[in-house]
């Protein structure tokens, strides 16, 4: 007993040393606020600039402005203030609500008031595992921004098994189904893989290509093989069965769902995986240094496709769920760009698989919050998408958070760049 | 890679090695036999295909259709893709080698055609002067591509910088009035994103993918939301009008050609235009060789005096007037309206047109065209109620372009220091 305790004490901190970019034996320990100085200050500054947008698109403010500078200024500050509480609201919960819901003591006011909460938990459960499959890629020395595409194939095989057995027990369907989504997306994203390794065809433009095959593929079999009959050409699969579905733990309209934990789940996995097998260890050193690992006599060849596969796998589950748990039927506008949310979340999550479970709960939090601040005073949800873009300039190029903020640069730093190849795949 | 093609010694002819010798002159045997079977065996005997030679509303520079015999034609095509194979296996082309591939392709394309169209008819002319509008932004994405690569800067960019500079082309375009204050808008907010990417990875050196990636990922987002919060509420602002045609005097007469060539809109006199001076400029003039020297070897050219830096920064400036031409083309060349999204991959696909033009200019418009063809060719399938799904039939370019990368048209040289920052010694 008193064993198994420290081991998970070793656990944590290894995690936290890994995180760090630190190695036991050599490296200081790194105070927690130089882990995410510059994580955070690239998104507040993401957030800043969000606003910056807000106001300087708002015709309401230009009209305030116009009736004196201060005037402008409290107008523009009010409508960020407005946006940014809707998108507060929207996704953590009116603090207010909550009192109120615990006073009165029901159980069905509490679970709505901390339904908000609960939806940014649901947002965040695909980008797990799409933050996961780039950050897998990205130890590998692979930028799999084929995510989209491995997504929706994905997401079509766990539609297909979901809704072409019938009769089996719920605990073997949703986990075949799922299996499924997850070997889906590992076929589809093997295949840029094998290509880089047998003619050295670089990864990032095959990727990008098959996402665009797999997007007319799936528009192809929801219009033909796969449509639920009777919707007059809508494409649309039929829905899964009821055995297929991954549960829901409340009644509607509270859609959190078991997807979560099997998120975080995955996310161990791939961290036991990384940093506790060979497999990873090998994996990773490809990664950093292909030369290296060559005279070490790793097979680049089997890391680099088992990479993309894995990579892959991970992307179909975050398509399996999203079919599997909410949508229950395949539809064409299955992502909303899931694919290049999930690089800024590998890189926002330092590629740790501990740093990504952070990292898309924070965009969780985002787009939960966006969908409500569209509604409240109508700023399209693309901001997020343009905070994202920044987010990830400023973490990928920490040179100019420094400026920006004055920091001083530390001295052993680790920069995580992401080592990728040139055309042609050669080192 | 450069490394491993010369130290690996090969049995080369004029530079391939036997292996894609043969392989290639098998799969052209092999594209005449699929013609055989798949189409050939199925065409009734006495069965005719219509070719229209004229394009759609034009009424000068009119060809009177050609009608041909289906099984014939195909039987011809045939002949000619093996007695290509035949050659290529038992000489070899060299340097042709790529170009006979393309004779070949067309040969199979031609094929599908007059099988699919046996019986009908099909506006063949209408068909190329379409493909040529699809190769604009094709080509003159891949022309960024070289300007940047050349100078040893990966640009995934592109497709990012036509977004932006399609929309803006598109706002500016109404808010003005005027088309070209709209082209001048469009190409400066392209500059700017290109600037954006210099800056990146040449200042703070971050890698040159995901710093395309950043720009390609903010003009989503940034031309989604202007799009949704001004353009779609405000119709008025999407909707600048499009550069009419320009037929040039006499040469818009010739028979087919003149209709799909020179009576376009500006922007493929611009292309035209583009590639002779990007071409002369990049391989004859000193500055060319400076560029290129940079994209090579830069601490060489350090050594020499060139400022790799500043070469760096002005090839990369340069590309991004260059991508938000082609970004404006969406709007202002083509249908008058900025949709979200409308790029469609047109700038990836311009790097693989320019991988498969092997950096060069002329190979660049070639690869264009071919992609350009796929294109409209799938459209153009899915009016004659073709076997294959019109939406199976569109992955062509992106297959095309996989197939290219895959090095199956053989590799071209990619620039020695291509992606790599450049650190200044001392």
């Amino acid at each position: 007993m008193k064993k198994n305790n420290k081991e998970k004490q070793d656990i944590g901190k290894v995690l936290i040393q890994e995180l760090t970019g630190g190695d036991p034996q050599n490296r200081k320990k790194r105070s927690f606020w130089k882990v995410i100085e510059i994580p955070a200050l690239a998104i507040l500054t993401g957030l800043i600039f969000g606003a910056i947008m807000i106001a300087s698109t708002s015709l309401t403010v230009y009209a305030a402005f116009s009736e004196g500078f201060f005037k402008g200024l409290g107008q523009a500050f009010k409508e960020i203030g407005t946006a940014y509480w809707a998108l507060f609201a929207g996704s953590i919960g009116d603090p207010s609500a909550w009192v109120a819901a615990l006073k009165s003591g029901d159980p069905v006011a509490i679970r709505t008031a901390f339904n908000p909460f609960l939806e940014s938990l649901v947002r965040a459960t695909p980008y797990i595992f799409a933050g996961l499959a780039c950050a897998l890629g990205f130890r590998a020395g692979l930028f799999n921004i084929g995510v989209e595409g491995q997504l929706f194939m994905g997401a079509l095989a766990a539609t297909f098994v979901g809704y072409s057995l019938h009769g089996l027990p719920a605990y073997i369907h949703m986990p075949l189904a799922f299996l499924a989504g997850a070997l889906g997306g590992a076929i589809w994203g093997s295949i840029p893989g094998i290509l880089k390794v047998t003619t050295g065809g670089n990864e990032v433009i095959n990727c990008i290509m098959m996402n665009y095959i797999a997007y007319r593929i799936t528009t192809w079999l929801l219009t033909g093989p796969m449509t639920r009959p009777g919707t007059g050409g809508m494409p649309l699969s039929p829905l899964v069965e009821k055995s297929a579905e991954i549960p829901q733990f409340f009644q509607s309209p509270i859609r959190f769902h078991l997807g979560f934990f099997m998120a975080l789940a995955v996310a161990f996995l791939v961290w036991w995986l990384l940093f506790k097998t060979t497999w990873g260890f090998d994996l990773r050193t490809v990664g950093i240094n292909t030369r290296a690992a060559k005279y070490a006599g790793m097979s680049i060849a089997k890391t680099t496709i088992l990479g993309m596969a894995a990579s892959g796998a991970l992307a179909g589950m975050a398509g399996a769920n999203e079919i599997l748990a909410i949508n229950h039927t395949m539809a064409i506008g299955l992502s909303s760009g899931y694919g290049f949310d999930s690089i800024a979340l590998a890189l926002l999550g330092n590629s740790h698989p501990l740093g990504v479970v952070f990292a898309a709960l924070l965009f969780g939090v985002l787009k939960n919050g966006a969908t409500k601040m569209m509604v409240v005073s109508a700023i399209p949800i693309d901001i997020v998408t343009i905070i994202q873009a920044l987010i990830i300039m400023f973490i990928a190029a920490p040179a100019i958070i420094r400026s920006i903020y004055r920091l001083r640069k530390p001295k052993d730093e680790t920069v995580t760049t992401v080592k990728l190849s040139s055309w042609g795949g050669g080192k | 890679m450069a490394a491993s093609s010369t130290t690996i010694q090969r049995i080369k002819i004029g530079g391939i090695s036997t292996a894609r010798r043969v392989s290639i002159g098998v799969i052209e045997i092999l594209i005449g036999v699929f013609i055989y079977i798949a189409f050939a065996r199925t065409v009734a005997a006495d069965t005719l295909t219509k070719f229209v030679m004229t394009p759609g509303g034009m009424n000068v520079g009119k060809m009177a259709d050609w009608i041909v015999p289906s099984q014939l034609t195909l039987y011809i095509l045939i002949g000619l893709s093996v007695l290509i194979g035949i050659g290529q296996l038992v000489k070899g082309y060299g340097k042709a080698t790529n170009g006979l591939m393309g004779i070949a392709f067309l040969c199979f394309i031609f094929a599908f055609l007059t099988w699919q169209a046996s019986g009908k008819s099909l506006n063949l002319a209408g068909m190329l002067s379409s493909s040529v509008l699809l190769a604009v932004p094709i080509t003159l994405g891949a022309f960024t591509g070289i300007l940047c690569e050349r100078a040893g800067v990966v640009n995934i960019a592109i497709e990012g910088m036509m977004l932006m500079a399609a929309m803006i082309g598109a706002l500016m375009g109404s808010v003005t009035g005027s088309l070209w204050w709209g082209l001048l808008f469009g190409v400066m907010s392209a500059v700017l994103l290109a600037a954006l990417h210099a800056v990146l990875s040449i200042k703070y050196k971050i890698d040159q993918i995901i710093s395309g990636t950043v720009i390609n990922i903010f003009s989503t987002g940034m031309t989604a939301f202007i799009s949704q919060k001004f353009m779609q509420v405000y119709q008025q602002l999407n909707n600048p009008g499009t550069f009419p045609r320009l037929p040039i005097p006499g040469l818009s007469e010739i028979p087919l050609l003149g209709p799909i060539l020179f009576n376009a809109n500006m922007y493929v006199y611009l292309m035209f235009a583009l590639l002779i001076i990007i071409q002369v400029a990049l391989f004859a003039t000193r500055w060319g060789l400076r560029m290129r020297s940079v994209g090579e070897h830069p601490k060489a050219a350090d050594t020499l005096g060139i400022d790799v830096i500043k070469t760096r920064y002005m090839a990369v400036l340069l590309g991004g007037v260059v991508a938000g031409i082609a970004g404006t083309f969406f709007t202002l060349g083509s249908v008058g309206r900025f949709d979200e999204g409308m790029t469609a991959g047109k700038g990836f696909i311009g790097l693989a047109a320019m991988i498969f033009g092997n950096y060069s200019p002329i190979g660049a418009l070639g690869a264009g065209f071919l992609f350009g063809f796929a294109d409209s060719l799938g459209s153009k399938l899915s009016l004659l109620g073709s076997v294959i799904p019109s939406s199976l039939m569109s992955t062509a370019p992106y297959l095309i372009t996989m197939i290219v990368l895959a090095g199956f048209v053989g590799k071209g040289h990619v620039p020695a220091a291509d992606g790599k920052a450049y650190e200044k010694e001392g």
